[in-house]
């Protein structure tokens, strides 16, 4: 199962290698992982998506609140959130193809950022379904690079109840 | 007034009641050296820097109190790494200086430099580079209050020699405020509630109890729970003391060699009270046969600690002793709706049978056996010492066959199982208790992981007593070759060794060798009374195993026995 962790923390030096080797040394995995600074100055915010079993998971976000620069942890399957990635990403586009490319590059909302004779590199955003949706519908003209960052995720606001 | 970073130094330590620094100088921690002198806080010089983290670590293990290290930098730094990875694993708090090249320098690859920060993140609570000496006092205080609170462990603090020269405003920092570090003490009143209820309901519970009762002093509580609620008590090596070892509540410890009556008690009991254990492997054999037909009731202060190894049906985080002090608060107030010692009655009949039909023995043969060593250095001090072990056959029988009554008495490398520990913790622990008898219960292997320290203890006339347990083997990993791997005693056998008499006396010390049953206690008797740093050469049956023993793998009932 995957889970989208949000890990707020100190920005010390070392608070990121403290993090990953909490996670490379007890055989964790990390699928992606997203580090930015927040408006209060001094603490970072660390959006990691992981995989496991509960029990497993449960340990993650329990050793990450045991780090003693770590200030808070959230496991977004316990509440309603919005998650985005964004992927760049650079695909075969030769005039025969180039329209159909594009239909796909719609349907997705997404951006044209580069073109040239052979390829067009699109610019695409969306939860992490999405994009995988994207990148396997544009597999078949061939994909010559991506560049995607990881998911970072947000808590939705409270919604007026049965609305 | 402004004072130099050393100056600082030593001023928090004094102020956090360090009246003991064990450590080792060299370039980059001169400047803390030339103030030393100037403070009331006495240096121990040790010969090997591990033995100085391990001198630390007795010292906080007797005491109760942080044990400091000093070392230098680079090589100094790295050999305290299997100190800080022993205190990290058996929870112990310490704080460890070490010096670091100067601040313009680090990351050029300078003369003895070393990322101690980096080398030390998995083994260290938490550690710091103090880059301002503006920042140490600041980070003084956080280290001491992170080694002892919550769940104890060492805390690494690496200073940069321009840093200690450096000169600020010194200002003590009453208070620590951290607000991504908050333990939590007091435990959830409901789930207490819920312990009592299992209490109640249970017909075969059994206390399990770890290092964390003797760490937060809870022994008293937990012996006023067993007792009155006639409850068997077992524990895990850590444990050792938490409950008196003459009780008759007492079923001895469990696990890998844990006693009979101890592991079937575990695997048949229907509640388990686990107070400050982590269900070590070593301690539960086969998971999915441990404890299989019993509620487990978990309380320990690290969260991490429950649900990591085994499946919990009541969780309880918190303080031990705060916990069990509530559990016995609500237990108090329903005590009349169970007739505790009659409802227990089948249980408690149960487990004696158990511990009458297969208790701890040997087998007498004319030669010196290892148990028997034991035994006798527990009647000639009638268990009142300190006792450290190495890793290993030694520390086993010691476990199994000396009688801890008292908390803080034995001091051993549980967790990591450090080969070397147990004679520089025998140092730490003789500082803490200058009157009292400190004796290393060694192997002929693991003491000459750390023997240079004879010098440390000698040069401080430390009354210490090392009996070696000689076998002429890595005893320990020679059983296992001889029942799992067909006698194939490969790198066991201990060919050349020194002449432990005569090396005891080139470094000053009082050397004994025992070679026959007849003389062992009038030996180990003299060798007590003197008031100098004694070796006893015991010269013990030489294949000796450790008994009872759970394979690796196997359930904790499927025990080989002698």
């Amino acid at each position: 199962m995957r889970h989208v962790l949000s890990v707020l923390v100190e920005n010390e030096p070392g608070v990121l290698s403290r993090v990953a080797g909490l996670f490379s040394g007890r055989g964790f995995n990390i699928e992606s992982l997203n580090v930015a600074p927040t408006l209060e100055e001094g603490v970072s915010l660390m959006t990691i998506s992981t995989s496991g079993e509960e029990q497993i998971i449960e340990q993650i976000v329990k050793q990450l609140r045991k780090l003693v620069t770590v200030i808070k942890v959230v496991d977004f399957i316990d509440v309603s959130a919005v998650e985005r990635e964004m992927v760049m990403v650079k695909v075969q586009a030769d005039d025969a193809r180039r329209a159909e490319v594009l239909r796909i590059a719609d349907i997705f909302r997404c951006k044209v950022v580069d073109v040239s004779l052979n390829d067009l590199t699109l610019e695409a955003t969306g939860d992490h379904g999405k994009i995988q949706a994207i990148l396997s519908l544009l597999a078949r003209f061939g994909i010559k690079e991506i560049a995607r960052t990881g998911t970072v995720a947000m808590r939705r606001s409270m919604q007026p109840e049965n609305a | 007034m402004e004072l130099n970073g050393a100056r600082i130094l030593l001023e928090c330590l004094k102020r956090e009641g360090v009246d003991v620094l064990f450590g080792y100088p060299g370039g980059a921690v001169i400047d803390i050296y030339d103030e030393l002198p100037r403070h009331d806080i006495r240096h121990i010089l040790v010969r090997h820097e591990q033995a100085a983290v391990h001198a630390a670590d007795g010292f906080a293990r007797a005491s109760g109190k942080v044990g400091v290290c000093l070392v230098t930098s680079g090589p100094g730094a790295t050999n305290t790494v299997t100190g800080i990875a022993t205190a990290y694993a058996d929870s112990i708090p310490l704080v460890v200086l070490t010096g670091q090249v100067p601040t313009p320098l680090i990351g050029n690859d300078a003369f003895q430099e070393v990322d101690i920060v980096g080398i030390t993140r998995p083994c260290t609570k938490h550690n710091y580079l103090v880059k301002d000496v503006r920042d140490l006092a600041r980070v003084l205080r956080q280290a001491f209050y992170l080694a002892r609170s919550g769940r104890p462990g060492p805390v690494l603090v690496d200073l940069p020699k321009d840093v200690m020269q450096a000169r600020t405003e010194f200002i003590w920092p009453e208070d620590v405020k951290m607000r991504s570090y908050n333990p939590t003490y007091r435990p959830n009143l409901n789930q207490l509630r819920r312990a009592v209820e299992a209490l109640i309901e249970a017909r075969r519970p059994l206390f399990f109890a770890g290092g964390g009762v003797v760490m937060s002093d809870a022994s008293e509580e937990l012996g006023w729970l067993a007792r009155t609620l006639s409850i068997p008590v077992t524990s895990t090596l850590m444990g050792l003391g938490a409950f008196p070892g003459d009780d008759p509540l007492w079923l001895g410890m469990i696990g890998m060699h844990g006693t009979y009556a101890g592991n079937k008690a575990v695997n048949n009991a229907d509640c388990i009270v686990a107070v400050g254990a982590r269900f070590d492997d070593r301690v539960t054999g086969r998971l999915s046969a441990f404890a299989s037909g019993a509620r487990i009731i978990h309380i320990d202060i690290d969260p991490t600690s429950i649900r990591k190894n085994v499946q919990v049906d009541i969780p309880v985080v918190g303080d031990c002793r705060k916990a069990l002090a509530g559990i016995r608060e609500i237990a108090t107030t329903r005590l009349a709706e169970k007739d505790w010692a009659t409802a227990h009655e089948p249980w408690l009949t149960q487990v004696s049978t158990w511990r009458t039909e297969q208790p701890l023995t040997y087998v007498q043969n004319g030669t010196i056996k290892p148990q028997q060593v034991v035994e006798t250095i527990f009647s000639i001090t009638r268990g009142d010492a300190i006792v450290t072990t190495e890793v290993g056959q030694n520390q086993m029988w010691t476990a199994q066959f000396f009688t801890f009554r008292k908390p803080r008495t034995l001091l051993t490398s549980g967790g990591l199982g450090t080969m070397g520990y147990g004679f520089p913790a025998a140092i730490g622990a003789q500082f803490a208790f200058p009157d009292k008898l400190v004796i290393d219960m060694a192997g002929d292997g693991s003491i000459q992981m750390n023997i240079q320290e004879l010098a440390t203890a000698v040069c401080n006339k430390l009354p210490i007593k090392i009996v070696i347990l000689n076998n002429g083997y890595l005893g320990m990993v020679r059983q296992w070759q001889e029942l799992f791997y067909q006698r194939n005693y490969c790198s066991t056998c201990m060919e050349a060794q020194p002449d432990f008499v005569k090396l005891a006396e080139a470094y000053g010390a009082e050397g004994y060798r025992i070679t026959e049953a007849g003389e062992l206690e009038s030996t180990l008797r003299a060798a007590f009374a003197s008031p100098h740093t004694a070796v006893i050469d015991v010269r013990v049956e030489r294949e000796e195993n450790v008994y009872p023993m759970v394979p690796a793998g196997a359930a904790l009932d499927e025990m080989l026995l002698v």
